[in-house]
């Protein structure tokens, strides 16, 4: 799975790409995780509030970090 | 969003997730009977103490030993409510309700929403493109930016709390007006040719509003999760503000810092404003300062410019913004929003 994290490299960004990797590894999913820190690409995937995050080209979640389980749902069920 | 991390969440808060509202019912009454357990309970505490109640020790020390659960008690209610609120108002909701208004009464709303949608300084710039790009104008757009830090839940319940409800209605009625009056002020000038180049070019979309469809028991968990990362993260900043409050209870003359910042020196609003630009602290982080100030008989006026300062104008977020604005804008941006905390303190230091 293809997955982005979506920030300017504050704190909760940071908390967001820990908490994803941790969950994933927990599941076993393979994911190559990405960082995309520039402004104007989180705009143009149409992001308003930060962090966000991508899985395989679309956005799941935006604007703080997701709860566990929230994570955790991506990694059984992964989005279409 | 997805059915699976739904179940997950009722499995984790079993109770909340079945009877939401029996929940908050409650919830709320478990608050408001500890609420009124505070006052006795401190002076249970500095009644089993080896100290004299009516010593200055002794009154620092209830001062002390009451204030601090009822801040922070004050401060989780409202922050959780607020949690919930925000579950409401989301930035994509905000957006789209602003798209495509006229100027005027749009910037009373944006600062308005500035309030209840949740905002995080380090999304500034992704916000921005965002209002922009779905055609909401760019005033009303800084009405936004300038309200959403500034007027928050945290600094009107410390306020609140620590200085009564006048203080904290004068402080979110006049953070309204100079967002408003500001971003008016901003749109007036026309300064979108202002905007750096591909801010200007990104492809316009078009507002909608995604409905996130949470249930009640979802909000119950967004207020949980802010009270988990505000409260966290802003006690130590309240505590120190009222061991300060409480320290200088009777210690330290009242009239230590009239004589500089106190309602005579015409220049001290100027002077608060100047070197509350640069500084830069949350709301919470603020307070332990405007306690001391108030304390030592600074003006009320000056202590609310320089909090308004702090708040609302900050090097970093200057840095940040110089990404989609040129430097032209940016200082407009802080000359407009300067000029109205000025006259903002002025003008409370004249009618008090």
């Amino acid at each position: 799975m293809e997955v982005k994290v979506l920030g300017s490299g504050c704190a909760n960004c940071r908390n967001t790409v820990a908490l994803v990797e941790q969950v994933a590894a927990a599941r076993g999913v393979a994911i190559r995780l990405t960082k995309v820190e520039d402004m104007k690409d989180i705009a143009a995937l149409g992001v308003m509030s930060t962090p966000g995050v991508v899985i395989d080209g679309r956005v799941v979640h935006a604007g703080g970090v997701p709860s566990r389980e929230k994570v955790q749902g991506w990694f059984d069920a992964p989005p279409a | 969003m997805f059915g699976t991390s739904f179940s997950m969440n009722a499995a984790v808060m079993r109770w909340p997730g079945r009877n939401p509202r029996a929940f908050l019912l409650l919830g709320a009454l478990a608050w408001f009977g500890l609420y009124r357990m505070l006052a006795p309970a401190s002076e249970a505490i500095v009644a089993a103490l080896p100290v004299d109640r009516a010593s200055h020790l002794g009154g620092a020390l209830q001062f002390f030993l009451y204030d601090t659960p009822k801040v922070l008690l004050l401060l989780a209610g409202i922050v959780f409510v607020m949690g919930m609120v925000n579950s409401y108002f989301t930035p994509e909701r905000t957006r789209a309700l602003l798209a495509g208004r006229t100027e005027g009464a749009a910037n009373v709303m944006a600062a308005c929403l500035g309030i209840v949608t949740p905002f995080c300084s380090c999304s500034a710039v992704p916000l921005f493109i965002g209002f922009v790009q779905a055609g909401v104008p760019l005033g009303v757009t800084f009405s936004f930016l300038i309200a959403a830090p500034m007027v928050n839940e945290v600094a009107l319940t410390l306020l609140f709390a620590l200085f009564g409800w006048k203080v904290a209605l004068l402080y979110l009625g006049l953070g309204l007006a100079v967002a408003i009056v500001a971003g008016w002020i901003i749109g007036r000038l026309k300064m979108e040719r202002h905007l750096e180049d591909w801010v200007r070019d990104m492809p316009r979309v078009k507002a909608g509003i995604d409905g996130d469809g949470l249930s009640l028991s979802g909000r119950i968990e967004a207020g949980f999760a802010s009270v988990r990362e505000i409260v966290g993260k802003v006690w130590p900043y309240v505590v120190a503000g009222i061991a300060i409050g409480a320290g200088i209870h009777g210690y330290v003359p009242e009239e230590f810092m009239a004589s500089f910042m106190g309602r005579e020196a015409w220049w001290s609003v100027p002077l608060a404003v100047l070197i509350g630009v640069p500084m830069y602290t949350n709301a919470a982080g603020i307070i332990p300062i405007v306690e001391a100030l108030l304390a030592k008989g600074a003006a009320l006026g000056t202590v609310l410019a320089f909090m308004m300062s702090v708040i609302a104008l900050s090097l970093p977020e200057m840095v940040i913004l110089r990404k989609v604005l040129r430097m032209r804008l940016i200082a407009t941006f802080v000359g407009v929003v300067a000029t109205g905390i000025l006259l903002v303190g002025f003008a409370f230091n004249a009618l008090l």
